[in-house]
């Protein structure tokens, strides 16, 4: 299996305040990988760091083949293709209906017709379960289950390689949470997807996570399947891990 | 070209053969999907064939054309076959058939014009009932913390006076002193023409008093303050903290409304007897090096045709423009729904309104003073 995501080394600095020390980590294709870790330990600033909206200091990450620290803008705009990102509070746009949020990339990036926009509109609109009549409402009137599988199908409307999620199962009840959790798995075989995602959930670590990494004290402290992690000896991941016990 | 998709058409004796190979990408696709509909379009035989063993990967996007031609033939009744389906594949097409919506609407839709008239008048009634609900609210509570002032939040007024009412100094007095310069520049090369140069000073001293300088302040403030009003209530309404204060048992009109309002009431008109001296400062300036008329001159002309009751008038004005200013700008807080978007669309609407309902004041004013005799 290729890696698809790389993480060599990298060191992140916020004036004085030194958030990452040296991280390394690799995401292999078709995998679903997670970032844990305590609150602010600085995963969420990985993740951003990943999709180019932060960067960082030293070292080097490397996603589907490009280098990010000397990316060239052009390579840069291509990489934006290749990805859909989930973000926490969903970032739908509030001037748009959810069809039009979905056919955004599609209007902007290729030469479909109107009618086979809308046919893969309504495609991801179904796979991630939301009714057709969904599509004509604004973000402002539907729930925030809903507002989350929507932002899901815009990030998956132009067939990314890599998703990213960024706490995709926070503010979702359990019942919604676990949905989410057996959708990202269905979608992943589906559609071949690597999925990357920073998570709180035990649950959904348990269950959907084939690999992860912990960061704690600016650095991981574990690399591995949910076994492999287990037996390192860390307080994060005792605390973290034997809370359910 | 490792990233390409390529679409070969075959017509065979019984049948129309389309196979596809290569790697799907979404910008060679626009081109296939397109080439595909002339080719359906134009069909001649019964029986089409998909085949797939040329493809290297499928995506959706692919699959969903392929399912949307396969229903389109279907329905024309035209065998379809698949050939040379992978598993991938053949998951893929099953996914696309499965979860197609071919033809949906997703455009809400219209209603006739009288309709939309009939709705849009409704909305425009209830907004205004509720801003009678607002004032109303807002005017009781007023006058209940003023029954018992010491349940006034000093500390909130204060903070706003100092806000809304002592930063705003300093543009108010540059902008009175600009217009006091240019109206009277303006005034003076007329009046020049007939040698009544002292009236400047009848002209000025009305004008600014009684009009410019109230109309003026106001129309900063409602720009400044009433903006900010608008927004910092808007904000706080999308994060709940409006919310939060309520299960507190903290009544936000007594937190945020009354202390907003009060400040402003209370700052006016000192804004605008700043603006009364900035102006005529201006007007003094242009009298002494355009039309020769010295300070001393333009005092005494001043104070025995000027009567004060023109000042005094323009002074009164400040506490009734300041409501409405600050009650359009909060109550525009107020009315911002769950969405980021409202927050613009009601900020720049507290200042279009809070605008027009100072002239429209100041109109009403006008007439009433007039007609009493001042």
């Amino acid at each position: 299996m290729q890696s698809i995501l790389k993480v060599q080394e990298v060191e992140t600095r916020f004036g004085e305040n030194l958030v990452h020390d040296g991280i390394n980590l690799h995401v292999k294709e078709g995998e679903i990988y997670g970032f844990l870790g305590p609150s602010g330990c600085g995963k969420s600033t990985l993740m951003r760091e990943v999709i180019m909206l932060e960067h960082f200091s030293k070292g080097s990450i490397e996603l589907l083949g490009h280098k990010l620290e000397n990316i060239k803008a052009k390579q840069a705009q291509e990489l934006r293709l290749q990805w859909g990102v989930l973000f926490q509070s969903n970032a739908l746009f509030t001037s748009l209906t959810v069809f039009e949020n979905i056919a955004l990339s599609l209007h902007e990036y290729t030469k479909f017709s109107k009618e086979m926009i809308r046919d893969i509109v309504s495609f991801k609109l179904d796979i991630v379960g939301l009714k057709q009549s969904d599509g004509a409402l604004f973000p402002s009137q539907i729930s925030g289950g809903m507002k989350k599988k929507a932002a899901l199908a815009r990030a998956l409307v132009m067939d990314p390689k890599v998703l990213f999620l960024d706490e995709p199962t926070s503010g979702l009840d359990p019942i919604s949470a676990r949905e989410f959790d057996a959708l990202i798995m269905n979608l992943r075989d589906l559609l071949n997807l690597s999925v990357v995602m920073v998570t709180h959930d035990l649950t959904s670590i348990t269950t959907t996570l084939d690999r992860m990494a912990v960061i704690d004290n600016k650095k991981i402290v574990a690399e591995g399947s949910l076994e492999e992690v287990l037996k390192i000896q860390s307080p994060f991941i005792e605390r973290f891990f034997k809370m359910e016990g | 070209m490792p990233n390409s998709l390529h679409l070969l058409v075959r017509h065979e004796s019984e049948a129309t053969i389309v196979r596809f190979e290569g790697v799907p990408n979404l910008q060679k696709l626009c081109i296939v999907q397109k080439r595909l509909q002339r080719t359906f379009s134009s069909l001649d035989k019964k029986n089409v064939v998909w085949e797939f063993d040329g493809l290297e990967r499928m995506d959706s996007a692919l699959a969903v054309v392929v399912a949307k031609h396969t229903f389109l033939a279907k329905q024309k009744g035209i065998e379809v076959q698949k050939q040379g389906m992978n598993r991938e594949v053949e998951k893929m097409l099953h996914m696309a058939e499965t979860h197609s919506h071919f033809g949906a609407n997703h455009v809400s839709t219209k209603q006739g014009i009288l309709a939309d008239i009939g709705e849009n008048s409704l909305e425009r009634l209830e907004k205004l009932l509720a801003f009678f609900a607002f004032f109303g609210q807002t005017t009781l509570i007023f006058f209940q913390m003023l029954y018992n002032i010491r349940s006034l939040r000093w500390k909130e007024t204060v903070f706003e006076v100092y806000e809304s009412g002592i930063k705003v100094l300093p543009i108010v007095i540059l902008t009175m002193f600009l217009v006091g310069v240019v109206v009277a520049y303006q005034s003076s090369s007329q009046l020049k023409l007939y040698g009544a140069n002292i009236f400047i000073v009848d002209m000025l001293g009305i004008s600014i008093l009684r009009e410019l300088a109230p109309m003026l302040a106001a129309i900063i403030v409602a720009g400044r303050s009433g903006s900010a009003y608008a927004a910092q209530i808007g904000v706080m309404k999308i994060t709940e903290e409006l919310d939060a204060m309520r299960t507190m048992g903290f009544n936000p009109y007594a937190f945020l409304v009354v202390p907003r309002m009060l400040a402003l009431m209370l700052m006016m008109p000192i804004l605008i007897f700043f603006a009364d001296m900035a102006g005529l400062l201006g007007g003094i300036l242009i009298a002494k090096v355009d039309l020769g008329l010295t300070p001393h001159i333009f005092m005494e002309r001043f104070t025995a045709v000027v009567n004060v009751k023109h000042f005094w008038i323009g002074l009164f004005k400040g506490p009734f423009f300041a409501m409405l200013i600050a009650s359009i700008g909060i109550y525009r807080g107020l009315q911002v729904k769950n969405d980021t978007q409202s927050i613009g669309f009601n900020t720049t609407k507290s200042v279009v309104e809070a605008i027009f309902a100072v002239i429209i004041c100041d109109a009403f004013f006008s007439i009433v003073f007039t007609n009493l005799g001042y």
